[in-house]
């Protein structure tokens, strides 16, 4: 019985593992293959042809749309840390009136569908002149990831103890100069974490970069294997596509590898009290 | 004053565009020609066009079969997946919490689907369940659950469960570590005492594990159902243009973008949103939720 049953729990977490793991297995397992050999349902490697990575990277457009997504993620990462470290500390720290209203109202953006504002921003950012620019990407997705960041560095600042910055204060030291000498060290943890989420939500975006970009040197990565076609419904390069998927996934499934705590409580921040 | 940066960007990404889309669901805006768009009244929503002998019709968004045929598909996608979403969520979450070699490991490992981009998902999933070469088909043909192959994402009668497989796939992870992190938080002496007291695992779960876990569990719930309304890379990637699947998002890109009805596509947008506020509205509502004592602490 007492077997049987660990058995049984055993099997189901075969089950769960398999369940999440297979399907990126199997976009490796076609990228390896070309030609006809894609066409052959098979479970286990039989050949490893590389020609799919190759191919991805040749005419060089590609290589360049990886480089669009790590400079609109980097940068959309940088500034929205920027915006909220100040904007945190006042929320956490500076006792004023409304406070609460303000959170609530962070969080109301944060609950936007993104379609709701699509149109609005469409002409915002027609009017400003960053159609098919990437730094459109930069500002659209602010939408996102301050509400989120703002969120969590405040809920983490509001744990640290008063003391540690009364000393400073005593001392004369101007906001500014608390936030950068007393805050930042301590928060590190906090800032790695909301960064890491911020980077691969920007990284994953996919309506506003299809619909601020307008050709294919200034798409980022997502909207260009969504729009990878053939030249019919039955010529769809699926090797392409699934090495093109794989190159991008990769290095996100890195970060979660090595970040994962700092992802789970990012995650989960905000969500459960404690 | 340290504020006002992040108040003014988020205005200036959030709030005027909102506003803009309102005011344009309102005017005869189209893709070229914004900036001359003039106020017209209700008519992207709904207007009587007389035909002059006691006869006409209703035309407008509200008069529109096509777009409440996509808000019941969203809402039905909603509905499905979310549900799906918390029970698998909540079964990994169990599984997680208990005490086994390889734990962490597992835990990682469980992230991976969450950590792929939704294109990619949606792309991996669309070759797995191709019609022909699809892997899935061939696994269940091997299995002996099907005789003949079926076209998923293409036939109508399965295209939504298609999409709602890639989303409940890619989006549990998630579900499961917020459930994890409430089961976590329970102590361990209550366990303890129930077993102490010889209570039969199924009584201590619904009594004292689910009740405990609720609150964390809702709040799941509700994100998901936040993101499920407005699903659209999904939809756009796997089932592109067919009616079983399109969602409201989808619909007002359509509008938008495809079709250059920019003002009737912004009147969807709008509606969109009322419709989504309302249902969150209504959701933390009947569920009690304390939103605000997550606020003030």
């Amino acid at each position: 019985m007492r077997i049987a049953k660990i058995a049984g729990f055993y099997a189901l977490v075969a089950i769960i593992l398999a369940q999440a793991l297979f399907p990126f297995y199997y976009a490796v397992l076609t990228s390896l293959e070309s030609g006809q050999a894609i066409f052959d349902v098979n479970y286990l490697p039989k050949v490893i042809d590389l020609s799919n990575y190759r191919a991805a990277f040749e005419d060089g457009v590609f290589g360049r749309q990886i480089l669009n997504s790590v400079f609109v993620s980097t940068v959309v990462v940088i500034v929205s840390l920027g915006f909220a470290v100040t904007a945190s500390y006042a929320l956490a720290r500076v006792p004023f009136r409304g406070r609460g209203k303000i959170l609530l109202l962070i969080l109301s953006v944060s609950m936007f569908p993104q379609i709701a504002v699509l149109s609005g921003l469409f002409a915002l950012i027609r009017a400003m002149g960053l159609f098919n620019s990437l730094w459109s990407l930069v500002f659209s997705y602010m939408i996102f990831t301050l509400p989120f960041t703002v969120w969590v560095l405040t809920t983490f600042m509001r744990k640290l103890p008063k003391e540690i910055e009364e000393a400073a204060i005593m001392d004369g030291a101007a906001p500014l100069t608390i936030i950068r000498r007393v805050f930042l060290p301590l928060l590190w943890p906090a800032l790695v974490t909301t960064g890491l989420l911020a980077f691969i939500h920007a990284w994953n975006e996919f309506l506003f970069a299809l619909t601020f970009m307008s050709t294919d040197t200034q798409r980022t990565v997502p909207v260009a294997i969504a729009l990878i076609s053939g030249a019919s419904e039955f010529e769809i390069p699926w090797g392409s596509i699934m090495a093109a998927s794989v190159i991008v996934t990769l290095p996100l499934i890195a970060l979660v590898l090595v970040f994962q705590r700092k992802i789970i409580s990012g995650l989960t921040a905000g969500a459960v009290k404690g | 004053m340290f504020l006002a940066p992040m108040l003014i960007v988020l205005g200036a990404v959030a709030l005027f565009p909102l506003g803009q889309t309102i005011w344009f669901g309102f005017t005869d805006a189209s893709l070229n020609n914004i900036d001359a768009a003039r106020f017209v009244g209700l008519r992207n929503y709904i207007e009587w066009l007389d035909y002059g002998n006691d006869q006409g019709e209703w035309l407008g968004l509200l008069a529109d079969d096509r777009w409440w045929r996509a808000v019941r598909n969203t809402v039905w996608f909603a509905v499905v997946s979310v549900s799906f979403e918390t029970l698998f969520g909540l079964i990994i979450a169990l599984v997680l919490n208990a005490k086994f070699p390889g734990r962490a490991v597992v835990r990682t490992l469980v992230l991976v689907p969450w950590a792929i981009p939704t294109v990619v998902s949606a792309k991996m999933w669309g070759w797995m369940l191709h019609d022909q070469f699809g892997i899935i088909n061939d696994m269940l043909i091997k299995l002996g659950l099907i005789a003949t192959p079926i076209a998923w994402t293409a036939s109508a009668d399965t295209a939504m469960a298609a999409v709602m497989m890639v989303d409940i796939w890619k989006t549990t992870p998630f579900m499961a570590l917020l459930i994890l992190a409430g089961l976590q938080m329970i102590p361990d002496d209550i366990y303890e005492a129930a077993r102490l007291d010889g209570i039969n695992p199924v009584r201590v779960f619904r009594k004292v594990t689910l009740p405990l876990v609720m609150p964390a569990l809702l709040v799941g719930v509700v994100f998901r159902g936040l993101d499920a309304l407005r699903v659209f890379d999904i939809v756009y990637v796997l089932t592109p243009n067919t009616d079983a699947t399109r969602t409201m998002s989808v619909y007002a890109r359509e509008n938008l973008f495809d079709y250059d009805k920019f003002a009737y596509g912004s009147a969807a947008s709008t509606l969109l949103f009322l419709i989504v506020a309302l249902i969150t509205i209504g959701f933390i509502y009947l569920t009690r939720m304390d939103l605000e004592g997550k606020e003030t602490d």
